[in-house]
């Protein structure tokens, strides 16, 4: 009776453990299918910042640059289609700043990340764009005085902006941008696919089609 | 049924329970280890090392029944409660993390899992070996009558 109970605990134990991982790996194939490419990291780095459910298998990878017009006016279109289909996407943004001067903006970004603030900055961000952005115009002394709002302690930003682990994950990011090909921001790869014909309608029914791949009905 | 068999039984209940408990939890840190890949640091090390040997002590000491078996399980499970109070204390940052002993590879303060949002890895090792020290001296007053 006693070796019973012990032996059928070591295979309950056994069994569990064997069942677990096999769940688990078949999980990880289904969420990571683009993902387990050879070229992934290309398009999702270690340091990227991510929204949405750690179970999307729907991927949109966005090549931005928080002072581009064209970015702020896609990413309340990016948010609508993340909040029609919920759980199932997940936004990756890396870094495309172009022009010169628009990197002291990402690192503005990334150090308000230190802070924990990071989706809230980029909102007050394309939120203000016209104020310290207009036209390529750039202004950062403009967009200070907007950052408090989101309770970001100014000072620390203006310190932590200069920190080179931001430099080097621009650094990266442009490598990627490279390698990518990426022209234009925003650049959009849903699941490793590129928007080829820039536009709402074609990003559109990019994602969706990643979605009926993903989602079977 | 005689009281001394039931004591008997009891006793043997009560280890079984603790073997149970260290069998869960090196099933548990293996898998997190190997099919999660968290890579375990130097403070989960001593803890494993501490709880792993467990699971022959306690099982030899099942069959039959010896109560000599506490004596030996004891100090393993002392070290491991030890080690996983303090690396408690170091992942909520009650000990600066300057003074850790585990600088290189992973750091000892990673967050990987946090069950309900607050019971870490450190925490569920110390609260195993916290239940399996009880367990123990429990048998041992027990069993010393």
């Amino acid at each position: 009776m006693k070796y019973v109970l012990v032996g059928s605990a070591c295979l309950i134990l056994i069994l569990a453990f064997v069942f677990g991982s096999s769940y688990y790996k078949g999980q990880q194939a289904e969420k990571f299918g683009f993902m387990a490419q050879k070229n992934a990291e290309l398009f999702v780095r270690q340091h990227s910042a991510t929204l949405g459910s750690p179970d999307a298998k729907v991927y949109i990878v966005e090549f931005m640059d928080p002072a581009c017009e064209t970015c702020a006016a896609f990413a309340p279109f990016i948010k609508n289609i993340m909040a029609n289909n919920p759980g199932k996407i997940k936004l990756v943004i890396r870094y495309a700043p172009f022009h010169d001067g628009a990197d002291n903006f990402v690192k503005i970004l990334e150090a308000a990340r230190m802070q924990g603030k990071y989706w809230e900055t980029l909102d007050i961000m394309f939120k203000t764009q016209g104020v310290w952005a207009s036209h390529h115009n750039y202004q950062p002394e403009k967009l200070w005085g907007f950052l408090p709002q989101v309770g970001l302690d100014v000072e620390r930003i203006r310190k932590d902006m200069h920190d080179p682990s931001i430099a080097r994950i621009i650094e990266q990011d442009m490598a990627d941008v490279k390698a990518l090909n990426v022209q234009k921001t925003p650049g959009y790869f849903v699941n490793g696919r590129p928007l080829q014909v820039f536009g709402y309608r074609q990003l559109q029914q990019l994602i969706q089609s990643e979605l009926d791949a993903q989602y079977p009905k | 049924m005689s009281q001394a068999d039931q004591a008997a039984k009891l006793n043997w209940t009560l280890l079984f329970l603790c073997w149970l408990l260290v069998s869960v939890s090196m099933t548990i840190s293996i898998f997190f280890s190997s099919v999660l890949e968290y890579e375990p640091c130097v403070l989960c090390w001593y803890q494993r090392i501490c709880l792993f040997p467990l699971v022959l002590i306690l099982g030899v000491g099942l069959f039959p029944f010896d109560k000599s078996v506490v004596k030996f399980a004891l100090p393993l499970a002392i070290v491991g409660g030890l080690t996983a109070f303090y690396h408690s204390l170091l992942y909520a940052g009650i000990i600066p993390e300057s003074i850790q002993p585990c600088s290189k590879g992973v750091s000892c303060t990673e967050k990987y899992f946090e069950l309900f949002g607050f019971v870490s890895i450190p925490m569920l090792s110390f609260f195993a070996f916290s239940t399996i020290i009880v367990l123990l001296l429990v048998i041992k007053r027990r069993t010393s009558k």
